[in-house]
């Protein structure tokens, strides 16, 4: 008795079909996840008003020149010492804020010639049209971490946690209330 | 010949009958979680900066990019691109008012301006786009950035 073969659709060839398939999805895939550093830009300003009057001794004046040299407070520092500087001068602490009330979270060194409430101090950054991008996002990056940095101990302090695991609204308020976060960029000047 | 036979019984070979559902399942996956390029490059892929105090950016319907760099073909000064063309910094009010078009009312105060600029493009460039991006009220943007620790930003 002859054998009937009973014919079969061949699928050993699918394994290649899907490699070419998936090689195909592994060349245009981008994996590139979006992260950075989260700005808000101030409002444009009618230029009749008049600038806030702001004490001298409640700007941390930051300064990056063309060479990408950093100056920090008028004293030449490198970009590794920028934090902790920051990080003094806002929790300071060494006065009272807008409705008279001292800053009895900060464990600065209450110094008067330096900031009053981290509710009054601002951080001004100031730059150079020939500054480079990386110099310029790696003082934000310091600054912002100097923030961070604070909220976190206070966190840390206050409720036993870090910033990021408290609820939306502790966090509302130590944004608000505890150490908000006032960064000001200059317009770059020329040359 | 038979007396040879005998002996061999060596190992079986590796059955390769899962390979494709392994494959497959590879594929699928890439299937699922890739995203077309929307826009090609048409200055040098902007090689971004490093920093360590980053956000995520949630919603990327939300987001649109503008990248700096460096042109492709080799000239000095910074390029900026807005969808698919080397652009000038007069047409980012027009590319923003355009993007808020594509979204609904409710979403405009959420769209967000992700800046991906080449770690050696110059604060003038950024600061030209910051400034026309206040004049259109578009006031949340975000500096791309990588993973990594911004000390490492000054070497080279």
């Amino acid at each position: 008795m002859a054998r009937r073969d009973n014919p079969e659709i061949n699928a050993g060839s699918m394994a290649d079909i899907a490699f070419l398939l998936l090689i195909f999805f592994l060349v245009t895939t981008t994996m590139d996840v979006d992260q950075g550093i989260s700005r808000k830009l101030p409002e444009k300003q009618d230029p009749n008003v008049e600038p806030p009057n702001i004490k001298e001794k409640n700007i941390f004046d930051v300064l990056v020149n063309r060479n990408n040299e950093i100056l920090v407070q008028n004293e030449y520092v490198e970009i590794g010492d920028i934090r902790q500087m920051a990080k003094d001068f806002i929790d300071n602490g060494g006065g009272v804020d807008a409705e008279g009330n001292p800053c009895d979270w900060c464990n600065g060194a209450k110094d008067p010639e330096s900031s009053d409430h981290p509710k009054k101090a601002v951080v001004s950054i100031e730059s150079n049209r020939g500054t480079s991008y990386s110099t310029f996002i790696s003082v934000q990056n310091e600054l912002v971490a100097a923030y961070n940095e604070l909220r976190d101990e206070y966190a840390k302090k206050k409720f036993g946690v870090l910033f990021n695991e408290l609820s939306a609204d502790r966090q509302k308020k130590i944004k608000d209330d505890i150490y908000p976060q006032i960064i000001s960029e200059r317009p770059p000047v020329k040359n | 010949m038979s007396k040879f036979k005998k002996k061999k019984k060596g190992m079986p070979g590796i059955s390769t009958a899962s390979l494709p559902d392994i494959v497959f399942m590879l594929l699928f996956f890439f299937m699922v979680t890739t995203v077309m390029r929307e826009t090609d490059l048409k200055i040098k892929k902007p090689v971004l900066p490093k920093a360590d105090q980053v956000k995520k950016l949630e919603r990327k319907s939300l987001v649109s990019y503008i990248y700096v760099g460096k042109g492709k073909d080799g000239g000095t000064g910074d390029k900026i691109q807005l969808n698919d063309k080397i652009s000038t910094p007069k047409n980012i009010q027009s590319f923003v008012l355009a993007e808020r078009a594509t979204h609904s009312e409710a979403e405009i105060p959420f769209l967000t301006t992700s800046i991906k600029a080449d770690k050696n493009a110059f604060v003038g460039t950024i600061s030209d786009i910051k400034e026309e991006l206040r004049e259109v009220n578009a006031l949340k943007i975000n500096y791309s950035t990588l993973p990594g620790s911004a000390l490492d930003n000054l070497k080279n």
